[in-house]
């Protein structure tokens, strides 16, 4: 399986590599670029089907007693909304960029293990069909993206809905679970000449501890899942009450991954900001151990506090506290981190592009969701405050406001190098603002209508008790949110027809990214790079005394790449397949899980003794 | 696993394999895994309201004897991976049939203790014991029927003349996850049937 892109001495040269093209040169493409283009394309495509989702729900609570929405059909909306953006946008927009740009960064020709990373792209896509393929049933899932025990037992959710979830989910985990070994392993051992540890840009740092927290994190709600899934299915009693059941347990369980999961989605954003605030400073990240110590903090402490979900279970003074305790030291190497982003500013040569505005937006309304966050650390705030849209307001600052303000800021720089085309800086300002207003119009009445006493997932509201203007507000809110997606969309497409003409190195970068031709060629570096410190191109412009020529295009003779494959895709059917039968077990019975696990292994036996190349 | 040839390995950072970092890091992740199962079991020990009860079902000797088995079969293993290293084909194809034997004893064993059990008028239905128990040494002899799959793999590889001393370590990342396999036992043996 280790089929590391190196060149060999005495390798019998191929023919130069030829830019493939065609449909099934993507199905069997191996290469780290192509299948960070993939999860973009794709998590970007769930990422618009859960932001439709959000409108719709928009539109129904734009008025009171509005019937737009049936009531079953809102508690599906919402379920996927939340499930959607979660594991299917933000999640895999993050995964894009470790796939393209991790190995860029580290010096590296691909990641530690080429086909498994395919691997896991194809297992969350067909993961990501699957959970959506439930609309076409009528039955997407309606239990919350927490899916609290009992609500998601047999008895009171009957229909295939939960089943969905439950299936969904664990091909999801498979997915992640693959990539983070990769990605782990990938930064441990693939690092180039010179790239100790604390010389790696602060976006591996970041994505190097997400990858620890899937580890760790994953594995606790595949557990949980199995439990949920023996008791719909095979009629066991784990989260029954009246057969000494725990519902608790559940929510025990659902935390200890659900909230390493929160930093699982904002510390890869953490990284992108981190990358682009130096550069468009014209000045070194400012505290870079302490960012990465503060890191390591955050993801440390994420394990210990998840019951800060629960306050309002009743867990009992002293559980409280600590969790509460727990809580609020967060806030510590949280506010370190925003500190020294502010640092890195200081006094810095702005250069007021596209990217900067989205970080600094990031910065603002990650402030507002931290400080809201620390309020309901505190229980007596916590009990009135759960269950409301106070919490809605919360996590829409830190997971939209953070995480996606900072994909976004993503996009914008690195476009160039991931398709050799500058995105138009005019509609990206547009794009800006309207996300911006569009945010906070949507958001910001959250905190009041939550104070205020509106509890969230319920499908509408009567009239006369104060709501209806500030949900009008939101409508229109979101509606100028969705709106600036569409501006993006348009640029992506304007910048598609122009030539391709972005230069190697477009905003003075300090990583070994902006070394190579924009975009990369398949082998990503014609000599392996050699690093001396912490910001390697820019001391090589100093070095040079000015910008340094643009890169040559070369042949890339000589240089070994692993070849392609279709075992990944076959064996990433078999996994759903797999998931699937288990889900259909009273249908197709024993026999067809047996087929599905049989396919699965001739899957992995192919894979296993296909010769690497 | 693969067919190529590892003498051409590029340099790692570590120094160390990928495929041995990559085990690894998924043995730390199983951790959890086994972690969450575990913390389950205890957690619903003693709340059942019926029975069967672990004091009246469940059986110290013969699954003694299939514990001793699968811990003797990880120094079996080691034993094999030393005739890999080696070059010693002998050592290496008769411990490593060794440890397959012990591995499909201990498959062998559960799937006997299961179909007693169910006999004896437990299963997964039955109560929180039957549907803990059930998912946990399930799901740990799961795991050993995979490691005897992929143990059987590397040695008809072996057996082909296919596993020389530098290929031994497609053999030793199959025995991480063996000892990784036998070690989980080592908790579960004592909290399960030691601790009824």
């Amino acid at each position: 399986m280790s089929t590391s892109a190196v060149s060999h001495p005495g390798h019998v040269p191929a023919a130069a590599h030829a830019e493939k093209t065609g449909i099934w040169s993507w199905i069997t493409t191996v290469d780290h670029k192509r299948i960070g283009v993939l999860y973009g394309a794709s998590a970007f495509l769930f990422f618009l089907i859960g932001g439709l989702e959000a409108l719709l729900l928009r539109i129904q609570l734009g008025s009171p007693e509005n019937t737009f929405l049936s009531p079953e059909l809102y508690n599906q909306l919402f379920t996927m909304h939340g499930t959607t953006m979660i594991f299917l946008g933000i999640m895999p927009l993050s995964a894009a960029f470790f796939n393209f740009f991790i190995p860029l960064m580290i010096g590296a020709r691909d990641v530690a293990f080429p086909r498994l990373n395919a691997f896991s792209f194809w297992v969350f896509l067909l993961g990501g069909l699957f959970l959506n393929s439930s609309f076409l049933f009528g039955a997407a899932p309606n239990g919350g993206w927490f899916g609290y025990a009992n609500l998601t037992s047999r008895q009171y959710s009957p229909g295939l809905n939960i089943d969905f979830w439950v299936i969904g989910l664990q091909i999801l985990g498979v997915s992640s679970l693959a990539a983070a070994v990769n990605f782990f392993t990938t930064v441990v051992n693939m690092r180039a000449k010179g790239m100790k540890l604390m010389r790696m840009p602060m976006f591996v740092w970041m994505s190097f501890i997400t990858q620890v927290l899937l580890l760790l994190a994953f594995p606790v709600i595949t557990v949980a899942l199995i439990l949920l899934m023996f008791d719909r299915l095979f009629g066991t009693m784990f989260f029954t009450a009246s057969l000494g059941g725990d519902p608790l347990l559940w929510q025990h369980l659902f935390w200890i991954f659900g909230h390493p999961e929160v930093y699982i989605l904002i510390l890869p954003a953490f990284g992108i900001v981190s990358e682009i605030l130096p550069v468009f400073s014209r000045k070194p990240l400012f505290g870079y151990a302490a960012m990465v110590f503060s890191g390591v903090f955050i993801a440390f402490l994420g394990f210990g506090v998840w019951s800060h979900h629960m306050f309002a279970t009743g867990m009992g003074p002293i559980a409280d506290t600590v969790f509460a305790l727990g809580t609020m030291l967060i806030a510590i190497p949280t506010g370190v981190k925003i500190f020294n982003w502010i640092g890195t500013l200081a006094g810095g040569s702005l250069q007021m592009k596209t990217p900067l505005y989205f970080c600094l937006g990031f910065i603002a309304m990650f402030i507002i969701g931290g400080l809201s966050g620390v309020m309901h650390a505190s229980p007596p705030a916590d009990l009135q405050q759960t269950d409301s849209y106070f919490i809605v307001a919360h996590f829409h600052y830190v997971m939209f406001g953070g995480s996606m303000f900072a994909l976004v800021a993503g996009a914008y720089y690195w476009w160039p190098k991931m398709f050799g085309r500058m995105l138009s800086e005019g509609l990206g300002k547009v794009h800006f603002w309207l996300m911006l207003i569009g945010f906070n119009l949507t958001f910001f009445p959250m905190h009041f209508l939550g104070l205020h006493g509106m509890p969230r997932r319920v499908y509408t509201y009567p009239a006369g008790l104060g709501f209806e203007t500030m949900n009008m507000i939101e409508t229109v809110g979101s509606m100028i949110l969705g709106f600036s997606f569409l501006v993006f969309i348009y640029n992506m497409i304007v910048t598609a027809r122009r030539p391709a003409d972005a230069p190697a190195d477009p905003w003075n970068g300090a990583t070994l990214e902006w070394s190579i031709p924009s975009p990369p060629q398949e082998f990503n570096f014609a000599d392996e790079p050699e690093v001396h410190s912490r910001d390697p191109l820019w001391e090589r412009k100093r070095a040079h005394g000015g910008p340094l020529p643009e890169p040559q295009r070369v042949s890339g003779a000589g240089i070994h790449l692993p070849n392609p494959s279709f075992w990944p895709i076959v064996t990433a059917l078999g996994v759903a397949s797999v998931f699937i039968s288990i889900m259909m077990v009273h249908t197709i019975g024993p026999i067809g899980i047996a087929a599905a696990v049989l396919f699965f292994f001739f899957g992995v036996f192919k894979w296993a003794f296909e010769p690497a190349g | 696993m693969t067919d190529h040839a590892h003498a051409l390995h590029p340099p790692t950072t570590t120094g160390l394999d990928n495929r041995k970092v990559a085990i690894w890091t998924f043995i730390g992740s199983e951790c959890l895994f086994f972690a969450s199962l575990i913390s389950t079991y205890l957690v619903y020990k003693g709340r059942d309201t019926r029975g069967p009860t672990p004091d009246e079902i469940l059986q110290i000797p013969l699954v003694t004897f299939g514990t001793a088995l699968l811990l003797f079969s990880s120094l079996f293993v080691v034993l094999a991976l030393n005739g890999a290293q080696s070059g010693n084909r002998k050592r290496l194809i008769l411990w490593l049939g060794m440890t397959i034997v012990c591995g499909l004893f201990f498959v062998g064993m559960q799937v006997y203790e299961f179909q007693h059990f169910v006999h004896e008028g437990l299963k997964m239905q039955t109560n929180l014991f039957g549907a803990s128990f059930y998912t946990l040494t399930g799901f740990h002899g799961t795991h050993v029927t995979i490691g005897v799959i992929w143990l059987i793999t590397v040695f008809i590889t072996a057996l082909r003349g296919k596993l020389p001393p530098e290929r031994a370590l497609n053999l030793e990342i199959a025995a991480l996850y063996w000892h990784f396999v036998d070690v989980v036992w080592i908790v579960i043996f004592p909290v399960v049937y030691l601790m009824k």
